[in-house]
């Protein structure tokens, strides 16, 4: 997996003056938050369909290979084929070859992350076959050339004005003086492309949000319906997925899928939740006539045996990425990964590395706010913390943090001492603040005064000193 | 609770006796330094509710922030001494005018020292005494003794780990209500975080001050002339960024309004001379 959250500092200083993403990224605050809430709101027995969301994939997860080994059954039993990748190169090939022996030279594609994930689109590109996201925020970023900034709406940085602009820029087909001012004009536009690359796909790649044992069954959920036509009209269907996706049963399905409305956009159920069981058989009006899945690992199962195995409950409803602040601040580019927010915090550093990725979980204020709203309860900032436990063990953490902490440590548990330094520092502050009662500059603490003040103490003292004093006036009174 | 003997609060400071509940008050290392008034404003209205208090001498901080910097061993360490400082055997509850240093002990210190034989027992029984302050009065104690008036519109800013990790929400709206004089106006976002989040303010200040200065804007927009909250660090970071815009919104710890001590100090991040009339 290719990340860049190396250099997470510097993207988060270009993303927080960022006027267009400011914007946008509030317009997510308002709709995705008060969608769910309302939502949540409706369902009385909201709480229980998470608990028992989560004991379906703990079920799961706990004994992953035997219901992977049913699906692959079930699929190959229906006419279709499995293929089985360790990482992304894996998968990517797996891909290739498919296209290949189909001779294909251009393939429609639905909204995947795990495609995002192995970086499929440069794949096919780099074999001369040509990729087209079908998703019109897929679209738009393929056009723009960036990369998703957000799982469930990778478009969301960008604002109406600049799809226009790009649009203008890549459909020379039609008259310049169009107009493109309302969301209706944008999609129309991008219907009419996109229809013409439907008709001429050889190959259809989509994503799957789960997948079903018992019947071999994939399940994509979108609010377009390019899903059903990237997956019906090419001869050849590709389901690029990854292996912490499997439920059991149908029934499991739909109460996963209950969550995941509600919590993604606060919808009951996504407006198409299209089920590709194998290829087209004799009887079927329409469907492809080859049926692949791809079933990528890529560091999952190494994590179902660590503490981050709560992580592959994820179904990836972006809900923590919509609540975090921290997202909401800097948008999803300046992670570095395609997985931003809480979540991608928690998977990133396992998915690729925590030397690629150590920034990730740190930069996060544990506030709580993704695992209050999780459908799957997975515990993010306890696994946030838990890869900064790793880093400070494997010395990943600054110098500068680390003498730190051990000179406070060592302070904290001589209580004379400790006295003795916030005495002096409670008077050195006071004295610093002066009549304003603050400082605008503080020795050692510019990190906080570059943006704001610093509150001085009052005159007279730590509580405790002031307390004791208190304590020896009352006492020689007596 | 085979280890745990009762330990007399060797070094604890008694204030005036009294025949209700014995509590221990958990100053908490930023109301220590950066706001010894708030220590106050809880001591009294502990008195007030009725409570004995004491504060232990050996206490420093509940550990935090090498517990959120990854260093489990040094938090581990933090953990032991404070169970050992607070000496929680000796009274009925360890109050702390914070929801951060509450949680840190009531969710961490019980998992930290689980595998120290001499020290789980005591850390679960501290964990079980210990609360926040404004829901130790409403939850535990159900007190509605507040004695105080305060002409002023104030707002609340949900501190994060009082809020999710304590349930603290409703109970210190509810004793603002028997302030006299005192009207409270909702932010728009009120458990939104403030970009506090301990180290993370000062090893993210970008983050860190896009999210201070939003909540900055919350609270001049709800018209309030003051804000409060629960937590020292939260206000610290909320008081520096409107001093830093010039507001004359004024932050304080909600225990020294319910005190009725808000008039004795100036406001946080307020000097003499910057403070109102
Ligand atoms: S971690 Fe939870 S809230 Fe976040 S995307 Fe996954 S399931 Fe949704």
């Amino acid at each position: 997996m290719h990340v860049t959250s190396r250099a997470f500092k510097e993207n988060v200083r270009g993303a927080v003056t960022d006027p267009n993403l400011r914007q946008s990224l509030a317009t997510m605050k308002t709709g995705f938050r008060a969608n769910r809430a309302k939502a949540v709101a409706a369902l009385p027995e909201f709480e229980a369909l998470r608990d028992a969301g989560k004991a379906i994939k703990d079920h799961a997860l706990a004994h992953l290979d035997y219901y992977l080994e049913r699906f692959e059954e079930r699929v190959v039993a229906a006419g279709g084929h499995v293929h089985w990748a360790r990482d992304g190169d894996e998968a990517c090939r797996a891909v290739l070859d498919i296209c290949r022996a189909h001779a294909a030279r251009v393939v429609t594609k639905g909204k995947s992350m795990v495609a995002e994930e192995i970086a499929l689109n440069q794949a096919l590109e780099a074999a001369g076959i040509q990729p087209v996201e079908t998703d019109l925020g897929e679209y738009i970023i393929q056009l723009r050339q960036e990369l998703p900034s957000h799982i469930i709406a990778p478009a969301i940085h960008v604002r109406k004005h600049q799809v226009a602009d790009s649009f203008r820029a890549h459909h020379r087909q039609f008259p310049a003086d169009r107009p493109l001012e309302e969301p209706r004009d944008l999609l129309d536009e991008a219907r009419v492309v996109l229809r013409d690359r439907f008709l001429s796909a050889d190959v259809g790649i989509t994503g799957a949000n789960l997948l079903i044992a018992e019947t071999g069954s994939t399940i994509i959920v979108t609010n377009e319906g390019n899903g059903d036509l990237t997956q019906l009209l090419p001869r050849v269907h590709i389901v690029v997925t990854s292996i912490e996706k499997v439920v059991p049963t149908l029934e499991d399905a739909a109460t996963v899928l209950r969550l995941l409305a509600r919590s993604a956009t606060g919808q009951l159920m996504s407006s198409y939740t299209t089920l590709s069981t194998g290829p087209r058989r004799p009887d079927d009006p329409d469907g492809p006539e080859h049926f692949h899945v791809v079933l990528l690992d890529n560091g999952r199962s190494r994590m179902l045996g660590s503490e981050f195995r709560d992580a592959l409950r994820c179904i990836r409803c972006a809900a923590c990425i919509n609540h975090c602040p921290v997202y909401g601040a800097i948008g999803g580019h300046a992670y570095g990964s395609v997985y931003p927010g809480p979540i991608g915090s928690v998977i990133t550093p396992a998915l690729a590395s925590l030397e690629e990725a150590a920034g990730l979980p740190n930069a996060s204020t544990l506030c709580g706010r993704c695992e209050a709203v999780c459908p799957m309860r997975i515990p993010l900032p306890r696994m946030l913390r838990n890869w900064r436990e790793h880093e400070f063990a494997r010395h990943l953490a600054p110098a500068r943090v680390r003498w730190g902490l051990r000179i406070w440590s060592l302070a904290a548990r001589r209580p004379a001492l400790y006295r003795m330094g916030s005495g002096v520092t409670a008077r050195l502050l006071m004295w610093l603040g002066g009549r304003r009662g603050r400082l605008s500059w503080a020795p050692m603490a510019s990190a906080w005064t570059r943006v704001r003040d610093l509150p001085a103490p009052p005159p007279g003292g730590t509580f405790m000193t002031r307390f004791r004093t208190m304590q020896g006036q009352r006492r020689s009174r007596r | 609770m085979t280890d745990s003997k009762p330990v007399e609060p060797a070094a604890a400071t008694t204030t005036a006796s009294a025949a209700g509940p014995r509590v221990a008050l958990l100053v908490t290392c930023l109301v220590d330094l950066f706001r010894p008034p708030v220590g106050f404003a809880a001591l009294r209205l502990l008195e007030q509710a009725g409570c004995a208090v004491t504060v232990p001498e050996a206490q420093t901080c509940c550990g935090q922030p090498a517990f959120n910097s990854g260093d489990r061993a040094t938090a581990t360490r933090q953990a032991r001494f404070m169970v050992e400082a607070l000496a929680a055997e000796a009274v009925d509850y360890v109050v702390a005018p914070s929801g951060s240093c509450a949680e840190m002990i009531r969710a961490h210190y019980p998992a930290l020292l689980a595998n120290d034989r001499a020290m789980a027992g005591r850390a679960r029984v501290l964990a079980d005494k210990t609360h926040e302050l404004t829901s130790f009065l409403v939850d535990v104690l159900g007190w509605t003794g507040i004695a105080a008036r305060l002409e002023a519109t104030a707002t609340y800013h949900d501190t994060c780990s009082g809020l999710r990790g304590l349930g603290v929400r409703e109970q210190p709206r509810r004793l603002l209500g028997q302030v006299e004089g005192l009207s409270v106006r909702e932010l728009s976002a009120p458990e939104e975080c403030c970009g506090f989040g301990g180290t993370f303010c000062v090893k993210y200040p970008d983050i860190s001050g896009r999210m201070v200065g939003d909540k900055a804007d919350d609270v001049v927009a709800s018209g309030a002339d003051l804000v409060l909250g629960g937590d020292m660090g939260c206000l610290l970071n909320i008081a520096g960024m409107l001093k830093r815009r010039g507001s004359a919104v004024q932050a304080r710890h909600v225990a020294e309004v319910l005190a009725g001590m808000a008039e004795e100090t100036p406001a946080i991040g307020e000097g003499p001379k910057s403070a109102p009339g």
